[in-house]
């Protein structure tokens, strides 16, 4: 945070500069764990964007109030916290999305793009600055991981957003929705984006 | 604004308003959810039931018991259901712990005689794109219509008469053995079933 950013870069730098998965290389356990299908990268994106958003609103109010030697257990709390609100509201009113990320929905606890958030730039920005930062960050989780998804289910289940455009016994490659597959898609999805926005920067 | 000095007062003070907020908040949102997500959960076994039974008039989740599984602790889930003219079939639930990623469950529907109506998934991890197709049409209508007593169920590696999924022999072992064990307790229970007529 060497030169302060506008309100635009700020915005911005989430989804491409700084883009949490091509770029850092955070998140990773959800990032290669969920995503064998694009809806459910962008339901895992979408439940990461709302914590990391709640999570930035809330470090930021209360920054000034948490003394710095025990700000990370303060920090995890209220991650957590609102976490467990993420995986309730979806266990009652999206149970479907539910059952498909299990275990990754808590595990957004330990998303070091939202713990990494709170603490290099929610606690020491203003409300407004924080919140954008979120939303291009959660942004960019969020397009990262539903492209990835959507590189993994068409090319090893013949859909996309679950409508096919092969008949069932087609033969896909199957090895783009089974873990390998992850880290192939996820090696060369990184090297396109970065070829593609070195220019831009 | 100044930053809250870290003695030992103001950490344990800090630490403890940020547990309680967030404990008070947390109870909240859990009251707001629980009938959500209970109806969920009932939405989810009806919409199972219907796909399983015949057409009924009763209510087969208030009539339903349980038995206890021989192999886990899960228990087995027996739903009758009833038509104008008495008892159509019933829905049993079945489970198999030898799934290629742990349990296979399913709800079974079957004819007053026996035979495989229809079968529902309930949960299941195999492996997506192998073991995930025994929710698909092509390996399910192998069972409709047949009845147990002269389809083995079995893979045809096995010595049965189940065709398995590409890839997924484990899987279709699995599954075969989670419908055979609803089987079996339907026919255990099928007096109680007949018998128990309005």
């Amino acid at each position: 945070m060497a030169t302060p950013l506008n309100p635009r870069q700020n915005f911005l730098k989430g989804i491409v500069k700084e883009n949490p998965v091509f770029v850092m290389l955070l998140g990773m356990c959800p990032t290669l764990g969920v995503t064998s299908s694009a809806f459910n990268g962008l339901g895992m994106g979408l439940a990461t964007l709302f914590v990391l958003l709640m999570s930035n609103l809330v470090v930021s109010l209360v920054k000034s109030q948490i003394p710095s030697k025990v700000r990370i257990p303060a920090f995890i709390v209220i991650i957590a916290s609102f976490v467990t609100v993420v995986e309730m509201v979806l266990e009652a009113y999206i149970p479907f999305l539910y059952e498909q990320l299990g275990i990754f929905i808590p595990l957004i606890v330990v998303n070091c793009v939202i713990l990494g958030r709170a603490e290099a730039f929610a606690s020491k920005n203003k409300l407004g600055a924080s919140l954008l930062d979120a939303l291009g960050m959660g942004l960019g989780f969020t397009m990262a991981l539903t492209v990835l998804g959507a590189t993994r289910e068409i090319l090893g289940n013949g859909s996309l957003f679950e409508l096919r455009f092969f008949s069932e016994d087609a033969q896909t490659i199957l090895l783009f929705i089974l873990p390998p597959g992850a880290f192939i898609a996820l090696a060369y999805l990184t090297l396109v984006f970065n070829r593609l926005t070195r220019k831009v920067a | 604004m100044k930053k809250k000095e870290s003695t030992l007062l103001n950490m344990a003070v800090v630490l403890f308003v940020i547990t309680l907020a967030s404990g008070l908040s947390l109870g909240y949102v859990n009251d707001l959810t629980a009938g959500p997500k209970a109806a969920a959960k009932l939405a989810k076994k009806v919409a199972a039931l219907k796909g399983v039974l015949p057409s009924f008039d009763n209510n087969p989740v208030d009539e339903a018991w349980k038995v206890p599984s021989s192999w886990a602790k899960d228990s087995i889930e027996i739903y009758p259901a009833r038509g104008p003219e008495g008892f159509v079939g019933a829905a049993v639930t079945g489970a198999s712990d030898k799934g290629y990623n742990g349990l296979v469950r399913l709800m079974v529907g079957f004819e007053p005689d026996g035979t495989i109506r229809n079968i529902a998934v309930l949960e299941q991890k195999e492996t997506p794109g192998l073991g995930t197709k025994m929710t698909g049409e092509k390996f399910m209508k192998q069972f409709r219509g047949k009845n147990p007593s002269d389809f083995e169920l079995k893979p045809r590696k096995d010595g049965g008469e189940v065709d398995a999924l590409a890839g997924a022999t484990i899987s279709t072992r699995a599954f075969s053995e989670a419908t055979r064990e609803a089987y079996d307790t339907y026919m255990k229970q099928r007096q109680t079933l007949t018998e128990n007529e309005h």
